[in-house]
């Protein structure tokens, strides 16, 4: 479709402008204020006679010694041990002496400090391009330092998150882990011309409660200092506002926090028709008072940095800790596979790992992992006087379901269920509700799988946007069938967070939504807005 | 010139974090040393030569220095390298 509003790339920004860009809405909320576009790598400029070669060391020096100030500083701020690794090497590098020695070289060959820091690090990259495999990797991370260094020697901002001094919307091209690790208070909103809905940035931002665009063409664009406001709902981004404009958006969210922060309850329709808004969390730390229980328990997340196979007494002390907190638990077995790695699994590498050995898949290569979380599982709900539902990711088959179900029940789980995230799945849910007392919707994989687009992949987000409806008719499949044989089926993907969305999941039938906490104030605000019918009518049914 | 031959013993190699630990070791003793891997000899206090010598598990390395009284640094360098030093620790991205 046309839109008259959206400029073209590269086009003059003289005359009037757009008043408005569409982006993909991923992370609640609005906000507004000036926009600053994360700096990009700097430009060299022409190269300049040399003066003064000791004047150009000195410059070096500084220049490198603000890098690895900068990379240490911010390793020793962040929360994530592996960001802070990743920053430390990195530091590291540009301190090496090998690389000063050759930049300092090339200024007594003539060359200007930028110049033969550029050189050095290049020439850097280009050996460790060379080796291949891990090490060209690396060569990204070279670039980093070379574009941090250059910058640093010129005098300009340095590449990366800025910090203004004031707060502002970030927008850049995407955030990288790097980035996210040095994002401040500063930050109102995040808007970002690649991306998807599953991407870091998304996911950091929800976590965060930042609104955020991402996938927004156009934005780039857009000139710093520009006021901008952002609809992390709708995704829509209004350009020009005046400050007192500006200053109505942030108010009128801040209000809507407060609205939101208040309500309270099960979650209902405006006429009382129950959908359980449950919590996806990691662990017990998760949890939150008054919730009405955990829709999806993800017990990888205990043991993700494990070199060991978790013991049976450490799983048994971990799960208990959830189900003697909250009424309802829906566990989900260990989901990993080479795409998403267990160290202690010791999966190899595939060629395909999105189409590999993942999820309930591992089964077939290591039996005795998921026999010894059904028993811890069984243990912990013995000793807590809990009855958990226990589910498998990543089923196919019926056959797969029956085995499991066959397994858990053997060892007195009453309510077994599977996710539905491969199409397979969903276009059997007759079948596999034959077996099994619920199915859980994971909508990111059902999205990925149907649509055959990686859930990564930043320029295919529109074909990863819950709204699609091939999407909807599968999960429309699985509430017919679970509404047929009066059994729950519930949602646990993005897709249940976004409050857009939700009136029509429970239109198609969808018996309970499960995300994460900070998410679940805006749902059941919007669910009490629409009838069991109007959600019904918006469904399309 | 003392000169220490050692074997590689880290699943990742002389990459990542044992490249890391590696280097930080070499800072921290103070002595100058070199590295080489066959052709190819940079100093043990440079990460960026240090991961160019693409070690993988099992490469044959040799250290060596022209410091006087550096035995006892080649042989903490030495000992660090016939260590698994990816054992027991959260893998590096």
């Amino acid at each position: 479709m046309p839109d008259p509003d959206r400029p073209d790339r590269g086009t003059s920004v003289a005359g009037p402008g757009p008043r408005s860009l569409m982006g993909l809405g991923v992370s609640p909320g609005r906000s507004a204020g000036p926009l600053i576009r994360m700096a990009g790598p700097p430009a060299l400029p022409a190269p300049r006679a040399v003066a003064d070669p000791a004047a150009e060391v000195a410059t070096i020096a500084k220049a490198l010694e603000a890098v690895v100030t900068d990379l240490r500083r911010r390793a020793g701020e962040t929360t994530d041990a592996t960001a802070a690794e990743i920053l430390d090497a990195l530091a590291m590098m540009a301190d090496d002496p090998m690389l000063r020695e050759e930049a300092e070289q090339h200024v007594h060959d003539g060359h200007d400090a930028p110049h033969a820091l550029d050189t050095a690090f290049t020439r850097h990259r280009e050996t460790l391009a060379a080796l291949g495999g891990y090490l060209a990797e690396r060569a990204a991370d070279l670039d980093d330092l070379r574009h941090r260094a250059v910058a640093a020697a010129l005098g300009l901002p340095m590449p990366g998150v800025p910090s203004p001094g004031h707060p502002y919307v970030l927008v850049a091209e995407d955030l990288s882990p790097a980035d996210t690790a040095g994002l401040g208070g500063e930050v109102r909103a995040l808007v970002t011309s690649l991306g998807g809905p599953t991407s870091h940035t998304a996911i950091l931002a929800r976590g965060r409660g930042l609104p955020a665009v991402v996938a927004c063409v156009g934005i780039l664009d857009v000139p710093d200092g520009t006021v901008v406001s952002v609809d992390g709902g709708t995704g829509e981004i209004g350009l020009g506002l005046t400050p007192e404009a500006a200053a109505e958006v942030v108010d009128g969210d801040r209000l809507e926090r407060e609205r939101l922060a208040a309500s309270g309850g099960p979650g209902r329709t405006a006429d009382d028709h129950p959908v359980k808004l449950l919590l996806n969390i990691g662990s017990a730390a998760d949890l939150r008072p008054n919730c009405e229980g955990v829709g999806l328990f993800r017990t990888e997340f205990l043991f993700l940095d494990r070199r060991q196979a978790p013991g049976f007494e450490e799983q048994v002390a971990a799960y208990a800790e959830v189900f003697a907190a909250t009424g309802h638990v829906v566990v989900r077995t260990l989901d990993a596979g080479t795409d998403k790695p267990l160290p202690f699994l010791g999966l190899p590498a595939e060629p395909n790992p999105a189409l590999g050995v993942r999820g309930l898949r591992v089964d077939r290569v290591l039996p005795a992992v998921l026999d010894t979380q059904l028993d811890a599982i069984a243990e912990a709900a013995r000793v807590t006087g809990t009855a958990p539902w226990v589910m498998a990711p990543m089923v196919t088959t019926v056959a797969e379901a029956a085995g499991f179900a066959g397994r858990a029940r053997s060892r007195g789980i009453t309510r077994v269920g599977v996710m539905v995230e491969v199409p397979a799945a969903a276009l059997q849910a007759r079948e596999l509700l034959a077996e099994v007392d619920f199915l859980s919707i994971g909508t990111n994989d059902l999205s990925q799988y149907t649509f055959a687009a990686d859930r990564q992949h930043s320029g295919l987000a529109d074909l990863l946007d819950p709204r699609q409806p091939a999407l909807l008719r599968l999960i429309a499949m699985c509430a017919e069938a679970g509404r047929a044989a009066g059994k729950p089926v519930g949602v646990c993907g993005e897709a249940a967070g976004d409050p857009l969305l939700a009136p029509i999941l429970v239109g198609l039938g969808v018996t309970s939504l499960s995300m994460a906490a900070v998410r679940v104030p805006a749902v059941r605000d919007e669910l009490a807005r629409h009838t069991l019918d109007e959600c019904r009518r918006l469904a399309g049914g | 010139m003392a000169q220490r031959t050692v074997t590689v013993a880290s699943a990742s190699g002389l990459h990542a974090r044992p490249a890391k630990l590696f280097v930080q070791e070499a800072v921290r003793l103070g002595v100058p040393v070199r590295i080489r891997a066959g052709e190819r000899t940079v100093p043990a206090t440079s990460m960026l030569g240090v991961l160019s010598l693409g070690a993988v598990q099992g490469t044959e390395v040799t250290l060596e220095s022209d410091a006087p009284g550096a035995g006892e640094a080649l042989d903490t360098l030495a000992a660090l390298l016939s260590r698994d030093l990816d054992a027991g620790e959260a893998l590096d991205a």
